[in-house]
C-alpha cells in the first residue's frame, strides 16, 4: 500500500528500486522535510515581493509615499525608535506602558468572564433570565464605550484597562456560558452517580469540559484586550503605542503610524505565541489537531 | 441480617407511571404500570423495541428521575436520591477525557472522600483486574473503544457497587469486542455479584449474560413477559449462542419481542 503510493508519485519514480521499509521512510522524511523549505521559501519570496513592490511603487510615484511611507521609511522610523527612543519616551516603555492596560484589562475580564459565565451557565433559570441582555449586551460596539471610560477615569491607565476589560469580558463570557451549557449529560450523570457533589460536578466536570471553549476565546480576546488599550491611548493618554500613533498622526508622519503598526503585530504575534504554549500545557488530554501534524 | 436481606428483594419497580413534560408543556408517558422485581445477586436483562422505555426504568432506580406514580424500592427502602450503593455503566463513552485513566478510575472514590493514596491504591488494583495495567497515565482518547468501556467497568466496580445497572453498555463496540467484554463482565459480577440490571436491544446478549429476561411491551413500557435463563454458569458468551437451550430460549422471547417491535416500527413510520 504504502510502496504503492511511493511508486505512484512522480517525484519518487526513481524509488522503485528501494526495499526496505526503512529506506522508504528515510526517502518520506527527505520529502517531508523539502516540502517544509518549500513552504519557508515561499513565504520569504512572498514577503519580499510585497514590501518590495511596496518600496518601488512608492519610489517610481505611483503611491504617495506621504500617506503610505515606504518600507525603508518604516524601517529607518522603527530602527531610530529602538536607538533613541521615540519622542515620548524609550520604546520599551511605551510598549510596556500598553502592555500593562490590555494585560490587566485581559486577566481581569477573563476572570470576571470566567466566574460570570460558570455561575450563569449553571443556572438555568437566571440563564433564561439573562440571555436577552446578554445578546444585547453582546449587539453594542462596546469600543465606543472608550470615550465614557476617558471622561470617567482620566487620561492613566484605569481608563484604558477599563476599554480593555470590557472588550475581553463579553467575548469570554460568552464562551464560558456556551461551555457549561454544551457539558455533556452523559459525564455529569456519571459523576453524581460515583458519588460526587453539586460542587465536585461543578469543579471536575462542567469546568474542565469548558475550559476548550475558555481557551478558544481567551486567545481571540488578549487581541481585543491590545485593541482596547491601543484605542484608549488614540483618544487620550500619555503613554503608549497608541498615543505614539496619534501623535505621528497628528504631525501627518506616516513612517510613524505604520512603525506603531509593526511594534503592536510583533507584540500581538508574541503574546498569541505565549498564550497557545499555555493552552497546549494545560489542555494536554485533548487529541492534536490534524492541522499540527502536517 | 444476612436471611432478612435475601428476603428483600434488591431491585422492586411496583405499578410504577413516569410521564415526562415536554419543553412546550405537553405530556409523554414512557412507563404505564410497570413491575419488576430483581433478587439479590441477581442478574436481570430488560429488552424492547428502542424507544420504548428501557433507559427510564434505570433512570428511576438510580433516584435521578422520580415516578410519576407508583413506587420504587432500593434495597427495601424508597429511593430517595442518589443511592451510593449504586453503580451505572452508560452507553455511551462517559468517562472524563481530561482525566488519565488512574484519575478516572480513582473519582469515585475520592468524591467519596477516601484518601488519596487509598484510591490510588484501590484504582491500580482495579486498572490491573480489567487488564489495563501501563495504561494508568495514557488519556482516554489515546485508548480502543474496547479499552475505553473495560476503564468505564473499573470506574464503577471499584465502588463496589451492591446493584449494578447497565444501559446499552456494549451497543457501541464492535462484535468482536463486545463478546470479550461480555466475559469479562461476567467475570467481574461474579466475583461480588451485585444485582443487575442490564438494557438491551440485543436479543443474544440478554440471554447470554442474564439470570431472567424482561420483554418491555412498545412504548408506554410495561413487562410483557418474564423469561428464566436456565443456561449453566459459569458461561462464555461466545460458546453459548451455539447451545441448543439457547437457540431455543433466543427464538422463543424473539417470538414474543417481534410483535413489539412491529408495532413499534409501524408507530415511526406513522409519525
Amino acid at each position: 500500500m504504502t510502496i504503492d503510493i511511493v511508486q505512484n508519485s512522480s517525484a519518487m519514480a526513481h524509488t522503485a528500486t528501494y526495499k526496505s521499509d526503512q529506506q522508504i521512510e528515510a526517502a518520506a522524511q527527505i520529502a517531508i522535510a523539502s516540502r517544509r523549505r518549500k513552504v519557508v521559501v515561499y513565504r520569504l519570496a512572498l514577503l519580499v515581493l510585497l514590501l518590495g513592490g511596496w518600496e518601488v511603487a512608492g519610489r517610481t510615484g505611483a503611491i504617495d509615499p506621504f500617506f503610505f511611507a515606504m518600507p525603508s521609511q518604516i524601517a529607518i522610523r522603527l530602527w531610530t525608535w529602538i536607538v533613541n527612543g521615540t519622542s515620548q519616551g524609550p520604546l520599551w516603555f511605551e510598549v510596556w506602558v500598553t502592555m500593562e492596560e490590555a494585560i490587566i484589562g485581559f486577566l481581569t475580564g477573563a476572570v470576571a468572564g470566567v466566574l460570570a459565565g460558570i455561575a450563569l451557565g449553571r443556572n438555568q433559570f437566571a440563564a433564561d433570565v439573562f440571555s436577552i441582555y446578554i445578546r444585547i449586551a453582546n449587539a453594542i460596539p462596546r469600543i465606543v464605550l472608550a470615550p465614557i471610560f476617558i471622561m470617567a477615569f482620566g487620561l492613566g491607565l484605569p481608563s484604558k484597562v477599563a476599554v480593555a476589560f470590557v472588550m475581553v469580558f463579553f467575548v469570554v463570557f460568552a464562551n464560558a456560558f456556551q461551555g457549561v451549557r454544551e457539558a455533556d449529560r452523559a459525564m455529569i450523570a456519571n459523576a453524581q452517580i460515583l458519588g460526587a457533589s453539586k460542587w465536585d460536578v461543578t469543579r471536575s466536570v462542567v469546568v474542565p469540559s469548558a475550559l476548550s471553549w475558555i481557551f478558544a476565546s481567551l486567545h481571540v480576546s488578549f487581541g481585543f484586550a491590545i485593541v482596547g488599550a491601543v484605542v484608549g491611548e488614540l483618544l487620550g493618554s500619555q503613554h503608549g503605542i497608541g498615543q505614539i500613533i496619534a501623535i505621528a498622526r497628528g504631525s501627518f508622519d506616516s513612517p510613524g503610524v505604520f512603525g506603531g503598526m509593526v511594534v503592536l503585530i510583533v507584540v500581538a504575534m508574541l503574546a498569541d505565541y505565549i498564550m497557545t504554549a499555555i493552552e497546549h500545557r494545560i489542555v494536554k488530554w485533548r487529541p492534536a489537531p490534524l492541522s499540527e501534524q502536517s | 441480617m444476612l436471611a432478612q436481606n435475601s428476603t428483600v428483594p434488591a431491585i422492586e419497580l411496583l405499578h410504577v407511571n413516569r410521564r415526562f413534560l415536554t419543553p412546550d408543556g405537553r405530556s409523554l408517558t414512557a412507563l404505564r404500570d410497570f413491575s419488576m422485581t430483581v433478587a439479590p445477586g441477581e442478574f436481570a436483562a430488560v429488552v424492547g423495541p428502542t424507544g420504548c422505555g428501557k433507559s427510564t426504568t434505570l433512570n428511576l432506580i438510580t433516584g435521578l428521575n422520580k415516578p410519576s406514580g407508583g413506587e420504587v424500592h432500593v434495597m427495601g427502602q424508597p429511593v430517595d436520591g442518589i443511592d451510593p450503593r449504586i453503580g451505572f455503566v452508560f452507553q455511551s463513552d462517559a468517562l472524563f477525557p481530561w482525566k488519565s485513566v488512574l484519575n478516572n478510575v480513582m473519582a469515585g472514590p475520592l468524591f467519596r472522600k477516601v484518601s488519596k493514596d487509598s484510591a490510588t491504591e484501590q484504582a491500580m488494583d482495579w486498572i490491573k483486574r480489567v487488564g489495563l495495567n501501563g495504561f494508568e497515565n495514557h488519556y482516554p482518547h489515546q485508548l480502543s473503544g474496547g479499552m475505553r468501556k473495560r476503564v468505564a467497568l473499573a470506574q464503577t466496580f471499584i465502588n463496589k457497587p451492591e446493584i449494578l445497572l447497565m444501559d446499552e453498555p456494549f451497543s457501541a463496540l464492535d462484535v468482536q469486542t463486545r463478546i470479550l467484554m461480555q466475559d469479562e463482565l461476567l467475570k467481574l459480577w461474579s466475583q461480588d455479584k451485585a444485582s443487575v440490571v442490564f438494557v438491551t436491544h440485543d436479543l443474544d446478549e440478554a440471554i447470554a449474560l442474564a439470570d431472567r429476561v424482561f420483554v418491555l411491551t412498545s412504548g408506554p413500557a410495561t413487562v410483557k413477559s418474564v423469561y428464566e435463563i436456565d443456561l449453566p454458569r459459569p458461561r462464555l458468551t461466545a460458546e453459548i449462542r451455539y447451545d441448543q437451550r439457547f437457540i431455543e430460549l433466543s427464538r422463543m422471547i424473539w417470538n414474543d419481542l417481534r410483535d413489539e417491535v412491529m408495532i413499534s416500527h409501524g408507530k415511526e413510520r406513522a409519525a
